[in-house]
């Protein structure tokens, strides 16, 4: 995922005020996706459809162990190794985009 | 002495301009051409050692930003006018060798204009600072986000 996807996907996640406080909840631990539902007062399709965004967008994480599904903060929404490679990347996209500027601007040479 | 490992990345850029193949190979040949679209924005000062585009040419520039100074060492591996161009590249900070890669651009005739596909193939190495800055990076993405959504 580009990182500009990777941003927009961020933005969308916690541009929803139901996901901002299940974001809160996730920051001081873990938590099982039912007792997510109870103080939001929505059901648990609802929260499981939050959290599905939350997860694409690489800020929150579910595992399930047994019967219970537990989500928890992700620390790092891309691995350091996806970072570097799309730190590169990014840094030659800005480039193109200044070099797609110069070839418009100098008609004559 | 630190531990160190490399990672191995690859990545794929594709670009259309509307002009001819060697318009936009004269982009990258021209010191004076290549100046005004290669230099980063996040680099605040920064002394370029001359351009030297030839195979076997060697260029050598460093930038200052906020986490240090950087030293990127070209050198050109293949060159065919307007067509493709090939050439390896080290990044420092400070003394520490951050990355090592090997860079693809070819120039193909498209219908309209030209269509350019960069390849780079690098090698990463865990820098001191590498984990550090990644991580401020994306505090600084929250925090702004935070400012964005509390207006």
């Amino acid at each position: 995922m580009n990182q500009r996807a990777h941003v927009d996907r961020v933005f969308h996640a916690l541009g929803d005020p139901t996901r901002r406080a299940i974001v809160e909840q996730l920051s001081t631990g873990p938590v099982s996706v039912s007792s997510l539902a109870k103080p939001l007062a929505i059901t648990l399709a609802a929260v499981v459809q939050h959290l599905q965004i939350l997860e694409m967008s690489g800020l929150v994480r579910t595992t399930k162990i047994g019967r219970v599904r537990t989500c928890r903060m992700e620390s790092k929404g891309l691995s350091v190794a996806e970072q570097w490679i799309e730190d590169r990347r990014s840094v030659w996209e800005k480039r193109f985009d200044r070099l797609g500027k110069l070839l418009e601007e100098s008609d004559k040479d | 002495m630190k531990e160190r490992s490399v990672i191995h990345g690859t990545f794929v850029i594709e670009r259309n301009y509307p002009v001819t193949p060697e318009r936009v190979f004269a982009a990258f040949a021209n010191p004076a051409k290549k100046q005004r679209w290669f230099v980063d924005d996040e680099a605040s000062g920064s002394e370029d050692f001359g351009m030297d585009f030839r195979v076997g040419g060697v260029e050598r520039k460093r930038f200052t930003t906020k986490h240090g100074i950087f030293t990127n060492n070209t050198v050109y591996l293949d060159i065919v006018p307007n067509r493709r161009i090939v050439f390896a590249y080290t990044m420092s900070m400070g003394d520490t060798r951050i990355s090592s890669s090997q860079a693809t651009v070819e120039l193909l005739a498209a219908r309209k204009g030209t269509d350019l596909f960069f390849t780079e193939q690098g090698a990463f190495f865990e820098g001191a600072d590498g984990p550090k800055m990644r991580e401020d990076g994306w505090r600084l993405l929250l925090e702004s986000l935070a400012k964005e959504l509390a207006a």
